[in-house]
């Protein structure tokens, strides 16, 4: 696994193989949007255990939940957007199953903002007046150095290691994420210790002299430790603009989540061809982009 | 389909109400719609009297007119700017944002549940999450859409995990309500609410036809302040009704409450 200074290239075991239990772990992507599930199959099947999951969820959380892998999930929401609730992570968070740090939307994305400035806080009204406060005793709120206001003083999420798939990447790190909205994948990443993406396409460095392409790679490469090309690598999420989410495997995916979950394993996560299991390059090519 | 004036639906006479939430907005308001109701009622408002209302697509896009509900076709959204996720919750921090929403709990301080119901480690309902919701109430403009108006819904006591801001002074530091929170409409499929009793109660503002002020508060479970003068919600015109049409082409509307009602009551 001894890779060069520019050379990141590395599989998706070898990156998961780099992970340890207990470690805060962050995964880019939104909702059933850009989520690195490669590399969550690949933790599924792995021995790691109690992690700290950080995410805007949708089906990483869910699998993550029903692999029993979660010991603390920082989160704002868990959706698979085209199916609003999900059904993994709704049954492991009523049975209890892992502690939960429950934040706004902003909140969240602040959090990984301090981190990624090495301050302890960044302050915001959010927050205020909710139970966001009433269950996380931990957020403390400040009165302002220079009026009466008062604002919460959003903890910094500080990440071991980050997780984000993106459109293409080169084997020194620099990536280009090509679906239309980048997310906070790059706040994920500054957040972090260590980063990995995976990547539909390894590209040559020259493909990224290119004006249009620089306006969407926001994680520069000395913030990425792995690259590992795996095409589909976000199914049964979107990567936009290669494919959308799998409405038909993720309502398939949603049935199964009090009864049916190591049925899924061994068919799919465990599956020598994702690929071809799931419907071929093709049909996975075909899914529409999402839109509501 | 042709209208006649006294024929429409539930639905478009709750979209018509819901327009108005956005008549006293700032010329260039960004609206941020959820769901199938709040979303023609925005487009109804822009299309209407608020011409400079900003929207999305629903993914990324600013949209320069409203993209219909229901299937798109062969329609293109005519983006006029981007508005990805990293730069709304910018606009939620500045406050120029009126958000349309769809909570499954709201309580008599205008506290909205999003999250769960029942014991908070290990809840016996377990929602979306508090989502953008505490920054949104306590930042933006909010009005809330409410399909079924009952006890389930608008609850006695607080809302089981408070996930958006209200009128609650013993949540804040100082008991004073941070700058930002402004609370405005509640539309129900009884009743159109606002925040203008006394210290933001809760005030019926309107009865849909043929609905009496005391079903409305036998199916809430706090206290409601009657107005003196109290009286019906307006029906959508023909022209408000054709441009729901042209909204909604598909008729997702007939689809937002059970058995599509009309929007009178048979007597």
């Amino acid at each position: 696994m001894s890779h060069s200074v520019l050379d990141k290239r590395m599989s998706v075991a070898d990156i998961v193989g780099d992970l340890e239990s207990g470690m805060t772990v962050g995964i880019g992507g939104w909702g059933a949007r850009q989520k690195p599930m490669a590399l969550i199959r690949e933790i599924v099947k792995s021995d790691l255990q109690d992690l700290t999951i950080v995410s805007y969820g949708g089906c990483d959380v869910g699998m993550l939940a029903s692999a029993r892998k979660i010991k603390k999930l920082v989160f704002s929401f868990v959706s698979l957007d085209a199916i609003p609730l999900e059904s993994h992570f709704r049954r492991a968070r009523s049975a209890g199953e892992f502690e939960v740090m429950e934040v706004d939307e902003g909140m969240f994305q602040l959090g990984l903002k301090a981190a990624a400035q090495n301050l302890d806080f960044l302050p915001c009204v959010a927050g205020l007046g909710t139970d966001v406060m009433t269950y996380n005793p931990g957020i403390k709120t400040i009165q302002s150095p220079y009026s009466d206001e008062h604002y919460v003083a959003m903890p910094a999420i500080n990440l071991d290691v980050a997780l984000c798939h993106v459109t293409e990447a080169d084997q020194r790190g620099n990536s280009h994420i090509g679906g239309p909205d980048m997310f906070f994948d790059e706040w994920f990443c500054r957040a972090a210790k260590k980063a990995y993406l995976t990547c539909e396409r390894i590209v040559e460095t020259s493909a990224f002299n290119d004006d249009h392409k620089i306006l969407r790679m926001p994680i520069e490469r000395n913030l990425v430790t792995g690259v590992a090309e795996v095409p589909f690598g976000a199914h049964p999420t979107s990567s936009g603009p290669d494919y959308g989410f799998d409405v038909p495997h993720l309502k398939a995916y949603s049935a199964i989540a009090k009864e049916g979950w190591d049925g899924y394993v061994s068919e799919f996560v465990e599956a020598d061809d994702y690929v071809s299991k799931v419907g071929g390059a093709d049909h996975i090519r075909s899914l529409p982009l999402p839109a509501f | 389909m042709s209208y006649t004036e006294n024929d429409f639906t539930l639905a478009e006479l709750c979209i018509a109400a819901a327009s108005e939430i956005f008549r006293d907005e700032t010329d260039e308001v960004f609206a941020t719609l959820i769901g199938t109701l709040p979303k023609i009622a925005g487009y109804l408002a822009k299309a209407t009297f608020k011409p400079g209302m900003m929207m999305s697509d629903g993914i990324y896009y600013l949209a320069a007119e409203p993209v219909p509900v229901g299937p798109r076709g062969d329609y293109q959204v005519k983006a006029e700017g981007r508005i990805g996720y990293e730069r709304v919750f910018t606009i939620v921090a500045k406050g120029n944002r009126h958000a349309f929403v769809g909570p499954v709990q709201v309580d008599r301080f205008g506290q909205m549940n999003l999250s769960c119901i029942g014991e908070y480690a290990a809840p016996k309902v377990t929602m979306l999450g508090v989502r953008g919701l505490p920054g949104n109430t306590v930042n933006n403009r909010t009005s809330m859409f409410f399909a079924s108006h009952n006890k389930r819904a608008l609850v006695a006591n607080e809302v089981d995990m408070v996930s958006g801001a209200g009128y609650n002074p013993a949540r804040y530091p100082g008991g004073k309500y941070p700058k930002g929170l402004d609370h405005r409409q509640i539309i129900t499929n009884l009743c159109v609410l606002d925040f203008e009793g006394p210290d933001h109660a809760i005030r019926v503002r309107s009865l849909h036809p043929g609905v009496s002020f005391d079903e409305v508060q036998d199916n809430t479970g706090f206290d409601l302040i009657r107005p003196d003068d109290l009286g019906e919600t307006a029906p959508p015109t023909q022209a408000q009704l054709d441009i729901i049409s042209k909204f909604d082409p598909h008729d997702i509307r007939a689809y937002i409450f059970k058995d599509n009602p009309p929007g009178r009551r048979a007597a």
